[in-house]
Order: structure tokens, then C-alpha cells, then sequence
């Protein structure tokens, strides 16, 4: 009872003044939060500052493999170089390969400069060497396909080498090309004065958005079409195989499988394998599918399957979650209804776990869109974009390549102007899959519930 | 259920692909980086000139290339095996194991190596003796091996400005490296005469004292690049100090941001090249697997146009590109034509 006659504890200090005047430590803890708000902003100022650097790094890269500089050129055809046996036979007409076609454009740059009233000292072939290797190559295709225009003048739109091409753009200057073997001041002062005369000037370049690779001697002519509809073609492979695949195991687990060790290490090893680095499956892809099974080289349905592999847990994991994600009370009225457990998971608790399945898959899918390590060893880098596939199933079997290895392959290569390209291409793929990620959100704000 | 029509048809194009993989109709190609330009221009008019699907051209090394040459023979193997260095017995031996007898090597020409640096910094006339000074781990003082104690150009050679030494060269996978340790250090180290003391360090063994001779330095100052050119020029790019090892052509496309070293007093040109004056350049090779022809739709044929005249030839797009052309490319076109393999009597 010594207890009581102890003096009570003292009563912590009445609070001094009122609830407006604030104590020591309630200033230190607003302070706190407030410090901690702010290193929130600049948290998030750092990431927009990095944002934006990085975009507009991007566009003013990338922005000029949009343009191209083209000449506008009168061609004559002249029969006794194109068909000397003037028969018309197409295999006639094929033998003259591209090279023979030079003095056609060498004569008509010729003529054109006379045409035009341009002073210069330049040697024809000198002039003919503003021009893009391509030119004589789009001049062959277009004479076999129309080999009834031999011998009339026909005009033509010809892409500039990448010299003149960056002189026009402004990335050569004649001080840069002081040492350069492959163009002269000679040729720039020509091709200012063409550029005055009207014939030569910078124009939208479709080709760069639907054509297709072009080897290291002429980077103008080089696009990213062909490389485009590869990876449309894994996708599609990746679609095929991940969601029904990924989806069906999800279920199993989800909803039907017993609870037990075999389960849960299944579980870990999804979770694992979603850690696992992408170059991983791109060697397991070499031995399997194309050292074992025989599947060919660089075939966008080889590359479609070794992304499957890299999707497959991205899409189970979030598939479970959004399945995981329908509340109980579903599945119970369904049953007690009288529903099989089948008719359950598949009337009532897939369609709503559809949305976040598809947004999980459409985030799965940009992921696998812009993989390039597993790629690598599968033969998709390379030189290989070059032919556009002739159907559907030579979409998926003959060599192809996918963007990001097409924008990998180009800021390998020597030229400067490829490294231009290679930023065109990254805007490219980054629409792709800014997209691809703007219907994930939309699909997740439209039709998810909240329970 | 959509999904199940989905994953039949999946199975259904993966059971097509199987039948269909036993036609290929394009000629596949793999190996050197360095060769990857010239065989992609002459893929690429090769796809413009015949009637033959454009060949598909991949990189990732000349020991590379020839591995998967040598995996066997059948389509799902390449055809052509591209190589900036002649292919080794052991890999001869490789491909016989696998059923790959009939080899035909074709020299397409000559690649030149270059030692550049910032077009705005010092500019600088080697020799392969200052080469060795600046990059070997070790180096004769006085008579001594010692560890290299070289920090800047000035001391490797009086003539040079006091510039730190900074180097980035091509990484032991490139068949760019070899040449640059065989005809830039090894010929440095016997110019110097050190060799004589590595031979008498390693008890008059040849072969470790070569060894000893091309072993680099490890203290940071030479820098192996393992990826492209590219890399290289970054690098210099942010190191102004730097001087990168680059392939002519490379060299050639970049004058606005390199500029180039002589090499015993020579500028490395296609000509001084061609007439064997600069002494830094291999020849490039291609492989070709002699069972292909006449499976594999265009082989041949795109063989003979590599080396034809009007593609490898002086006045061709490969040799514009930055090839030195072969000399004795008619002799090249022959064996070709008759399909000549290694090993054989010709």
C-alpha cells in the first residue's frame, strides 16, 4: 500500500497556449514533412528534367532521317544501252546490270546542267557522284518493269548520296569533308547552285518509315519497313502463343490447383524466371529451336517463340493478380447458383479479369517489342531487312530483322548518316510503344472494377 | 474460345514451318565485322542484279562465323563464313569433324589499320617501335626487363608532345587485334632489338618470347574495345587524349572527327596499301562450303559476282567503300569458277 502514499507520477505538462500556437516538436515534424514533400518534387522535377532532355535529344537527332534530299532528273532511256538487240526480251534487258546504268545518269545530269545554265568544271561522273548509289538501282527496276519506255525520256525523283545529303541538313560543312575522299567542295558549290536552279531540294522521306535496309554504301537509302513488319510477325507469333499459354496456366493455378509443394515451387520459378536477363532465352532459343529443331535462321518465327519464353511470366504474373483481384463472393454465387467450377472461372470471373489480363499482356507485348539482346543470337542483326517478305508465311520463315535490332545494326555502322537513322528509328519504335501503352491504360481506366 | 483458335492456328504455322524449313532459297552469310560492309554491298547488288533473293548477311566476328560454318552441312547452316584472317588448321580439323570437307577460300582483298586520333589534337608519325614502347607490359631499360614505365608520348619518343598515352584497340575477339599485335608490336619489339633480350629472359624460347613480347600493358592505358569502331570513336570523343585503332574504311567515312597517324613515315592509303608500302593490312577472306553450291539457290553465283571485276575489282564499289583490291583478282575469279577447295592441288 506504499503505492498510494507515493506522489502520482507527474501528469505530462499541460500544453502551454492554445492549439493555433505551435509547440516545439509539432514545428519539428510539419518541418519534416515538409522537407519530405519537397524531396518528392525534386524527385519527380529530376525524372521530367531527365524526360525531357532525353526526347528532345531524341527528335533533334532523330527528326532529319525524316527528310531526304532528292534531285528531280530528266532520264533518257537510250536503247543502245539498255537493249542492244532492241527485242524488248526481259532477259535481255536483265543483263545490263546496275553499273551499266551510270552513263544514262551521267548523260542526264549532263544535259540538265546545260538545261539549267549551271557553270561548273565538274566531269560528268563527277556530278553523277552527288547521287545516291540507289539511283541506278531504282532506275534498273523501273526499266524492267517497264521496258516499253526504253528510249523515251521519263523523269525521275533520285535520293542525294549522304554527303550532300548532310550538307543540305546541315551536319557536313565544307570544312568537314577538308579530308574526305568521297566528295568535294567542287561537288557542294554544284550542288548550291542546283539547289538555286529548284531541282534539288528536301522533301518527306515515306521510304525511311516503309522501305527497307540499305547496305553501308548508301545509308540515304536505308529504312525501317521491312524491320517493321518483322516484329509485327513476332508479335503476332508472341500473341499467339504467350496469352492463350499464359492465360490457361494462370487459371490452373489460380483456380484450380491444389495447394501444395509441387504448386508453390512452380510459383517461385515463374516469379524467377520473370528476373531471368532476356540473353538468357535468346541462348536457349539457339539451341532449341534452331540446333535441335531446325527451325530456320533469323526467322521471325523463331525470334516470335524466344519472346514467348521472355513474355510468358510477365503475362502469368499479372494475369494471376487480376484473377486473384475478383473477389471471392463471385465465384460463390456462381457455384451456389449451380455452376460448374469450369463455368465459374470461365462465365464470370475471366471476363472480369479481362481487362487487366489485356493490359498485362499489351505492357508484355512492348516489353518483347523492343528486345533486342535474345535477338542477337538468333541471326536477326545483321544485313538482313533487305527483301519485304512475298505472304504471310514467308512473314514468319525468311530472314528477317525486328526495330530494335535494325536500330541496333545502324549505330554500328561506319557512316555518320546511319547514326541518324538509328534516332529516326528509336522515335519510330517509341510511338510504338507509347501506343501500345496508352491502350493499356485506357483499357485498365474504361472497363476495370473496383470491388 | 478465341484463344484456342488462336494457339491452333500458332501450331498449325510452327507444323507448316517445319515442313518448309527444308527450303531455303537465300544464301545465308555470318562472321567479320570488317567484312559485314563490303559483303552487305555486294549482297545487296547481288539482290538488285539477279534474279536471286538478296543474301543475308550477319556479323559477330570471324571466330564466330567460322564456328557456325563448321557446324555441319545442310540448310539450317550458313553457306559463307566471312573472316578478316585466313581460317586456322584447328578450325579446318572443326569443320572435317562435322562433315564439312569441301572448303573454298576466296581472298576478296586487303583492309588496311589505321591509327587515328582527334582531328583538333596532336597529330603524330609513328613507328612500330613507338607503339611497342607506349603498349608492351614490359620494356628494356638498360639492358632490363622492367615494367613499363611509360606515361606519356614524350617519353616513348622525344619527337612526340608530352600527351598522355591513352589507347583504345580492338578487344581479343576481333581478327583485327592479331594483326595489330603481329605487324605493330611484334615488329616493334624486333625492331628494338628487345626481342633478343625477351628470348635470352625466356631461355631462347621462341614462341614466349613472342608471347612476352605482345602481351599489353594492364595499368589502364591501353583500353581494349570489344565492340565496333563506333565504340572506339566515342570513346575518343570523350577522351581527346585517346588514339583508337580503326579499319580504313571507318577511318574514311569519318574524316571530320579523325585524323590520321602515319606509320613508318607512310599515310595509310588504298594505294600505299595496294602496293605494300604501309606496312599495318591483312587480307579478307570468305568461305564458302563447296556442298552448298547448287543446293543453296545463287551460292555460286554470288560468289563469282563478290570477286568479279566489277564489284572487287580497283575501280568497284568495294574499293570506293575503302577494299584495297587484290592484285591478282583474276586469279581469284579462276579459282572460284572452278571451285578450287583448301587442301587441294590447285
Amino acid at each position: 500500500m506504499t503505492d498510494l502514499t507515493q506522489a502520482p507520477a507527474p501528469a505530462a505538462k499541460p500544453k502551454s497556449g492554445s492549439l493555433f500556437e505551435k509547440d516545439m516538436r509539432t514545428k519539428r515534424r510539419n518541418a519534416a514533412e515538409s522537407r519530405f514533400k519537397m524531396y518528392g518534387i525534386a524527385a519527380i522535377g529530376i525524372g521530367l528534367v531527365m524526360l525531357t532532355v532525353l526526347v528532345t535529344n531524341i527528335v533533334t537527332a532523330g527528326l532529319g532521317a525524316f527528310q531526304q534530299t532528292y534531285l528531280e532528273l530528266d532520264v533518257t532511256l537510250l536503247e543502245s544501252k539498255l537493249d542492244k538487240k532492241g527485242e524488248r526480251n526481259l532477259d535481255d534487258i536483265k543483263k545490263v546490270s546496275t553499273f551499266g546504268y551510270a552513263p544514262l545518269v551521267s548523260a542526264a545530269l549532263e544535259s540538265e546542267v546545260e538545261r539549267l545554265d549551271i557553270q561548273t568544271d565538274l566531269k560528268p561522273k563527277k556530278m553523277a557522284g552527288i547521287l545516291s548509289k540507289d539511283a541506278l538501282s531504282k532506275l534498273r527496276d523501273y526499266v524492267i518493269s517497264n521496258p516499253d519506255e526504253i528510249g523515251e525520256t521519263v523523269s525521275f525523283r533520285f535520293l542525294l548520296n549522304s554527303r550532300v545529303d548532310g550538307y543540305v541538313k546541315g551536319r557536313v560543312t565544307r570544312e568537314s569533308i577538308a579530308n574526305d575522299k568521297s566528295i568535294t567542295a567542287e561537288q557542294l558549290d554544284f550542288v548550291d547552285q542546283l539547289m538555286a536552279a529548284g531541282v534539288l531540294y528536301k522533301a518527306f522521306n515515306p521510304d525511311f518509315i516503309f522501305g527497307s535496309d540499305a547496305s553501308d554504301q548508301r545509308p540515304e537509302a536505308a529504312g525501317i519497313g521491312v524491320s517493321m513488319l518483322g516484329s509485327l510477325f513476332m508479335m503476332l507469333v508472341v500473341l499467339a502463343l504467350a496469352l492463350p499459354i499464359g492465360v490457361a496456366a494462370s487459371i490452373y493455378l489460380e483456380e484450380f490447383a491444389p495447394q501444395n509443394r509441387l504448386t508453390d515451387i512452380i510459383e517461385v520459378n515463374i516469379s524467377n524466371l520473370a528476373a531471368v536477363p532476356s540473353i538468357v532465352f535468346g541462348i536457349l532459343g539457339l539451341a532449341v529451336f534452331i540446333n535441335y529443331m531446325h527451325l530456320p535462321t533469323s526467322a521471325p518465327l523463331v525470334g516470335g517463340l524466344v519472346l514467348t519464353l521472355m513474355t510468358l511470366p510477365t503475362i502469368i504474373i499479372s494475369t494471376r493478380a487480376s484473377l486473384k483481384a475478383v473477389p471471392p463472393s463471385i465465384r460463390d454465387a456462381a457455384l451456389g447458383v449451380g455452376a460448374s467450377k469450369m463455368q465459374a472461372v470461365f462465365h464470370h470471373v475471366l471476363p472480369l479479369a479481362a481487362p487487366g489480363i489485356l493490359t498485362g499482356t499489351i505492357i508484355g507485348l512492348a516489353q518483347a517489342l523492343g528486345e533486342t539482346a535474345p535477338l542477337l543470337l538468333i541471326g536477326m542483326v545483321g544485313f538482313i531487312a533487305s527483301n519485304p517478305p512475298d505472304g504471310i508465311v514467308a512473314g514468319f520463315l525468311s530472314p528477317n530483322s525486328a526495330m530494335p535490332a535494325q536500330i541496333y545494326e545502324w549505330s554500328k555502322r561506319a557512316d555518320p548518316a546511319f547514326y541518324e537513322r538509328a534516332w529516326g528509328g528509336i522515335i519510330i519504335l517509341l510511338v510504338f510503344l507509347v501506343t501500345m501503352n496508352t491502350i493499356a491504360v485506357i483499357l485498365r481506366r474504361r472497363f476495370e472494377r473496383r470491388w | 474460345m478465341s484463344f484456342v483458335k488462336l494457339s491452333a492456328s500458332a501450331l498449325a504455322i510452327a507444323a507448316v514451318s517445319a515442313t518448309t524449313a527444308a527450303a531455303r532459297d537465300q544464301v545465308q552469310v555470318a562472321g567479320s565485322s570488317t567484312v559485314l560492309p563490303y559483303a552487305s554491298i555486294v549482297a545487296e547488288a547481288f539482290g538488285e542484279n539477279f534474279d536471286f533473293p538478296t543474301p543475308v548477311v550477319e556479323s559477330g566476328g570471324s571466330s564466330a562465323g567460322l564456328k557456325r560454318f563448321c557446324e555441319g552441312v545442310g540448310e539450317n547452316t550458313i553457306d559463307v563464313a566471312n573472316a578478316s584472317r585466313q581460317i586456322r588448321e584447328k578450325e579446318i580439323k572443326a569443320c572435317a569433324d562435322n562433315g564439312v570437307t569441301d572448303i573454298i577460300e576466296v581472298q576478296i582483298g586487303y583492309d588496311g589499320i589505321v591509327f587515328a586520333s582527334d582531328i583538333n589534337g596532336n597529330s603524330f608519325e609513328f613507328t612500330p617501335e613507338d607503339w611497342y614502347k607506349a603498349l608492351s607490359a614490359q620494356v628494356v631499360v638498360d639492358g632490363q626487363l622492367v615494367d613499363n614505365p611509360y606515361k606519356t608520348w614524350d617519353q616513348v619518343n622525344p619527337n612526340f608532345p608530352a600527351q598522355p598515352i591513352a589507347a583504345f584497340i580492338p578487344g581479343t575477339k576481333h581478327g583485327t587485334r592479331e594483326v595489330f599485335e603481329d605487324k605493330v608490336i611484334l615488329a616493334g619489339c624486333e625492331h628494338t632489338g628487345d626481342f633478343d633480350v625477351y628470348k635470352a629472359a625466356n631461355g631462347d624460347d621462341k614462341k614466349a618470347a613472342e608471347k612476352a613480347c605482345i602481351a599489353l600493358r594492364t595499368d589502364g592505358v591501353t583500353v581494349d574495345i570489344d565492340g565496333d569502331y563506333t565504340e572506339t570513336l566515342a570513346r575518343i570523343d570523350s577522351n581527346k587524349d585517346g588514339i583508337g585503332v580503326f579499319g580504313l574504311a571507318f577511318y574514311e567515312n569519318n574524316t571530320d572527327k579523325l585524323q590520321v597517324a602515319t606509320m613508318s613515315g607512310i599515310v595509310p592509303s588504298t594505294d600505299s596499301i595496294a602496293s605494300g608500302e604501309y606496312p599495318v593490312s591483312r587480307p579478307l577472306f570468305f568461305y564458302v562450303k563447296k556442298a552448298h553450291i547448287g543446293v543453296i539457290p545463287g551460292l555460286k553465283e554470288y560468289a563469282e559476282f563478290f570477286v568479279a571485276d566489277e564489284v572487287a575489282g580497283p575501280d568497284g564499289p568495294l574499293a570506293e567503300y575503302g577494299l584495297v583490291s587484290d592484285p591478282e583478282l583474276a586469279k581469284v575469279q579462276e579459282a572460284v569458277a572452278e571451285e578450287a577447295v583448301l587442301g587441294g592441288d590447285s
